[in-house]
């Protein structure tokens, strides 16, 4: 079939991607993140819970990533009677070369607390991480309305 | 700028710092020395630090928090910490940030009682190492 194909209007609010290079940019990605968090129909406390994680993460790339700089991708997201949102931390630093531990409660490399990762996992329902030396590192998390 | 970022308000000899919502990193610190200079200034006896405006505090904010209340502790007042939201509780308790070295309190009413009590309790001692 090649007749016309509609191709759907981008909703503006579909996904905003925010490029994070300064500590401006973090005030950015939290905003960013409390509005689609509203517009999910999210509570208050998950709201708080995903824009803290979002923080997190955002400084996570200030902090370790290659010059600072990486972006944030943030969606609505739908699964079934579910509604939510989603938000995807990419850089191209030095990578991690041991998830596990730096998942783990308690580690840092750079003399923060270590709770930007492990932190990060507990205040959201769903958390992926993928990271290797030199492949830069790739975090998304999701908050559901329910 | 960083008048905007915290008002210090002065009521005798102690102080009510109102942080505003969004700060950034830069903002945090140069609050530090506003608020680190004003005690000294005034020799304050109690400072409070009021983050009801603050719907979200990360660990870096809640570091710098921590930080501050040492930091007015050596310059001999006491701070507290007061108008933790709710959900920024439950956040910060999950994201695994402790508070608990910290002074809380709901309001500044309630905070300006708990400093009043932590001088009354020092000059109380004060009375017993004298008669004992």
């Amino acid at each position: 079939m090649t007749s016309t194909l509609e191709i759907p209007v981008a909703d503006s609010s579909a996904l905003t991607t925010v490029t994070i290079a300064g500590e401006s940019d973090l005030l950015l990605v939290r905003s960013t993140m409390r509005d689609y968090a509203r517009q999910a129909g999210l509570g208050l406390t998950a709201t708080t819970k995903a824009v803290t994680a979002s923080s997190e993460l955002a400084r996570n790339i200030l902090r370790y990533a290659t010059g600072g700089q990486g972006t944030a991708a943030i969606e609505q997201a739908s699964s079934g009677q579910k509604r939510g949102v989603r938000a995807t931390f990419t850089d191209s630093g030095p990578g991690i070369a041991d998830l596990d531990l730096a998942m783990r409660s308690g580690f840092s490399s750079a003399n923060s607390l270590g709770l930007g990762l492990p932190g990060s996992r507990r205040l959201v329902d769903e958390f992926s991480i993928d990271s290797a030396p030199g492949r830069g590192t790739r975090v998304a998390i999701c908050q559901w309305d329910r | 700028m960083a008048e905007i970022a915290a008002p210090i308000m002065r009521m005798g000899q102690d102080l009510l710092i109102t942080l505003q919502p969004d700060l950034d990193d830069l903002s945090v610190e140069s609050i530090e020395q506003e608020i680190t200079s004003e005690v000294a200034r005034i020799l304050a006896r109690g400072v409070l630090i009021d983050v009801s405006g603050l719907d979200v505090v990360d660990s870096f904010v809640a570091r710098v928090l921590a930080r501050l209340v040492r930091m007015v502790r050596l310059l001999g007042a006491d701070a507290a910490i007061v108008g933790i939201r709710p959900a920024v509780a439950i956040t910060l308790v999950q994201l695994g940030v402790s508070m608990s070295d910290v002074t809380t309190a709901l309001n500044p009413e309630q905070g300006m009682a708990r400093l009043r009590e932590m001088r009354a309790d020092v000059s109380a001692v004060g009375h017993h190492d004298i008669y004992s």
